[in-house]
């Protein structure tokens, strides 16, 4: 695996399976009563967070903590960024701290990268902007291998906000590298132009939905309505909603959450028995916990310390 | 009154000895001594026939080739207001490193270049510290807030060369239909950063398949192109001189070729970033690579290259914007827009267009200095009796974009790290030595 995980670009197939192998492992730990092992005992996460969030930061920080990782979390609001301080400023200051792994979140696309040029801790990302979100990607290929196996030429529709969606983007990625074929379906206002280069279909109309094996629904956000992409969310809900009439009993639906009851999905179908969305919010913490492991335990543990036979300066 | 102004510099006395001498507007490519005498060309004759006059810096220059020294129609020289990213002394002498004799400064500095008495403190600026000579545009609207006229005319007379609102664009067309009006009575061409900031929105690259995979919101082309619709229309009706700046777009090609062939007074320019590199150049999301228009695709960079070739596009401009690196070193949509420009543009243009055999040396010389005539300067020319203003380059040399430094002030080079072939070795500029390479130093001293 690279040192950092900041794109799914970054991982092939080989690297995607591994990652899950080693979170199928520590399944087992989470449904066990003491939900810990020591595998990175002694060594730091910092969440840095510039972004409200509240599933993906405590799913980072339940997975270093169940792999007994001491957790800072830095969140940007009541902190010196609210003074103006720079992202450089910010991590170069925190990184002074030594961090082993620095999880972060911002709403600009890249950020994560230029990270990696200010800490030698190892980066992850956990979205930036609206380009990706690569834990959130392998945590719900993750969640489809328990639900079916495998997902060569299995089919698989992302429906809604495509262009605010960097869930959307990084899941394109590694649903096709698990061999499945990804349909993008929403509002031609929010499917961006050039998308079909990443290689999925586009359609703009869910006709052709039942052939799906599994239904990935995208949140549909209000400002999205200010900014006149769509009409009305009426009339989004009338054309896009995946509800009870339109999902089939043989199909998957996923959200990457949270859920806009009764607009993106109907509520019927959250309840479904085809909704896996909390199985979701499982895999998130034990695909996290296989990341960290795998960009931590990998390299040579307490390297910065001197070794009892040194001698020590006074 | 247009008005040109550099810091006063010694006339230069110099035997250009032997050198390949190229000045395709004069048709002339052949190997000459050239003698400048007191700032001016005083002889051209046959390679080794003529002798330095007494006290005259000999430059031996077999090999190496001299040109009419470059005009470039549009920098940003951050002055008044921006001088922790170049002032008028460091933009001008990246300008003569770069080979450029003449340079004209946008007016988006702070306070904007709106009124006399700014203009008037910029000239007497630029008369103690430029280093080659140096023209300003003022804007067409007060505070470029596209809402009222500027004091057109008195700006006109105190010496702005052109209106510019560069940076922004004339959202409102009554205004831009206005000042086309008000062009009758002061003259000067208007130059336009064309760009309709509703399609544009919150973009900050090109909106394609590189913006779809990388989740940045793009600027359309067609932001760009509709806007050169718009105004060459107003300029057909008005019978208004427009130049358009930094054009970026196929579609806006078409629209100018067929504008040029209709009778409209329009000219364009291209930069040299859009002329080498694609919105594929931005998938690292380097910063440099962030500029205003951005980056676009390889048919629109063929399109600019068969307008340079074709005549559409009549100069090449650079754009020179310089930031602070503090300023790039965030994420890419929050950075500025602009690249540098000045100190690459030869060399970026030979390496990647002349070298390959894509565009002739002498078209591409030709319009490194054919941005003078889009704002009704003197076209510089290697002819006797004229002032001095000339290039001398060398383009078997390599050099690495940014590993010396830069004479700028900023380094937010597009072209940085690249190997790049042709290096300015001297640039003589209205009469006077601007720019010595170092070899050439060394030379001068011994």
């Amino acid at each position: 695996m690279t040192r950092h995980l900041i794109s799914i670009e970054d991982l092939d197939r080989d690297g995607i399976e591994k990652i899950l192998e080693r979170a199928e492992a520590f399944s087992e730990v989470t449904d066990r009563h003491i939900k810990k092992v020591p595998a990175l005992r002694g060594r730091t996460v910092l969440n840095l967070f510039y972004e409200a969030s509240t599933r993906t930061r405590s799913s980072f920080e339940l997975a270093a903590k169940r792999l007994s990782a001491d957790v800072v979390n830095f969140a940007a609001s009541g902190s010196s960024v609210e003074k103006g301080e720079s992202l450089k400023d910010t991590v170069l200051t925190l990184a002074a701290h030594s961090p082993d792994a620095v999880v972060v979140r911002t709403p600009w696309a890249g950020a994560a990268t230029m990270v990696t040029q200010w800490t030698d801790a190892a980066v992850v990302n956990a979205g930036d902007g609206k380009h990706e979100h690569p834990t959130q990607a392998l945590l719900d290929v993750f969640t489809l291998k328990q639900k079916l196996g495998k997902l060569d030429g299995r089919s698989i529709w992302i429906v809604g906000d495509v262009a605010h969606s960097r869930v959307a983007r990084s899941n394109i990625l590694a649903f096709q590298k698990m061999g499945a074929k990804v349909t993008v379906c929403g509002p031609p206002t929010l499917i961006p132009r050039g998308i079909e280069a990443l290689g999925c279909d586009v359609r703009y109309e869910l006709s052709g939905l039942r052939d799906a094996d599994v239904v990935y629904a995208l949140r549909m956000q209000n400002e999205r309505m200010h900014d006149a992409y769509v009409p009305s969310l009426r009339e989004y809900a009338a054309r896009y909603q995946i509800n009870g009439r339109r999902l089939g009993p043989r199909q998957i639906l996923m959200h990457p959450g949270p859920v806009n009851r009764g607009v993106e999905l109907s509520g019927e179908v959250v309840d479904s028995p085809q909704a896996v969305i909390t199985m979701q919010v499982k895999s998130g913490v034990v695909v996290r916990m296989a990341v960290l492991y795998e960009l931590l335990a990998g390299a040579p543990a307490d390297d910065r310390l001197p070794s009892p036979e040194e001698p020590q300066l006074a | 009154m247009t008005m040109l102004v550099c810091a006063p510099a010694q006339p230069a006395t110099l035997l250009i000895r032997g050198a390949r001498v190229l000045d395709p507007r004069l048709h002339i490519d052949t190997t000459l001594d050239v003698l400048v005498r007191e700032g001016e060309i005083a002889q051209l004759a046959d390679a080794g026939t003529l002798d330095a006059p007494q006290g005259a810096e000999v430059v031996e220059a077999a090999g190496k080739l001299l040109v009419p020294g470059f005009v470039d129609p549009h920098v940003h020289l951050r002055t008044p207001g921006q001088e922790y990213k170049e002032d008028l002394e460091t933009g001008t002498r990246a300008a003569a490193a770069g080979g450029f004799v003449a340079v004209v400064g946008m007016a988006n500095t702070s306070p904007t270049i709106d009124s006399a008495p700014v203009l008037g403190a910029l000239l007497d600026a630029a008369a103690r510290e430029a280093r080659v000579p140096v023209g300003f545009v003022a804007t067409v609207t007060r505070g470029m807030q596209g809402e009222e006229l500027t004091e057109m005319a008195e700006l006109r007379e105190l010496g702005a060369v052109a209106f510019s609102d560069d940076g922004k664009p004339i959202v409102n067309a009554q205004m831009m239909r206005k000042a086309l009006q008000y062009q009758r009575l002061c003259g000067g061409v208007i130059a336009l950063h064309e760009e309709d900031p509703a399609l544009s929105g919150k973009g900050s690259m090109h909106e394609g398949e590189v913006s779809a995979l990388l989740g940045i919101a793009g600027i359309p082309s067609v932001s760009e192109t509709t806007m050169i619709a718009r105004d060459c229309a107003l300029a057909a009706y008005e019978e208004g001189r427009i130049h358009v700046q930094h054009l970026s777009a196929r579609g806006s090609l078409e629209i100018i070729s067929a504008a040029k062939s209709a009778g409209v007074q329009v000219t364009c320019e291209a930069s040299p970033h859009h002329l080498c590199l694609t919105h594929e150049d931005v998938r690292s999301m380097s910063t440099s690579m962030k500029m205003n228009p951005p980056l676009r695709e390889e048919h629109d960079r063929q399109a600019l290259i068969a307008g340079l070739r074709d005549g559409t596009v009549d100069c090449i401009a650079t754009d020179h914007a310089p930031h602070a690196r503090d300023e790039k070193e965030v994420p890419f949509e929050q950075a500025p827009m602009g690249t540098t420009g000045l100190e690459t543009a030869f060399a970026s243009v030979y390496t990647e267009l002349v070298k390959p055999g894509v565009l002739p040396l002498g078209l591409v010389i030709d319009k490194l200095s054919a941005g003078a005539a889009t704002m009704d300067l003197p076209l510089t020319a290697i002819e006797v009796g004229r002032r001095a203003d000339l290039t001398l380059l060398d383009l078997e040399a390599t050099w690495v974009v940014g590993e010396h430094g830069y004479e700028s002030r900023s380094e937010n080079c597009c072209f940085a790290g690249r190997e790049l072939f042709g290096t300015v070795l001297l640039t003589v500029a209205a009469g006077a030595v601007a720019f010595r390479e170092r070899s050439l130093r060394l030379a001068a001293a011994s």
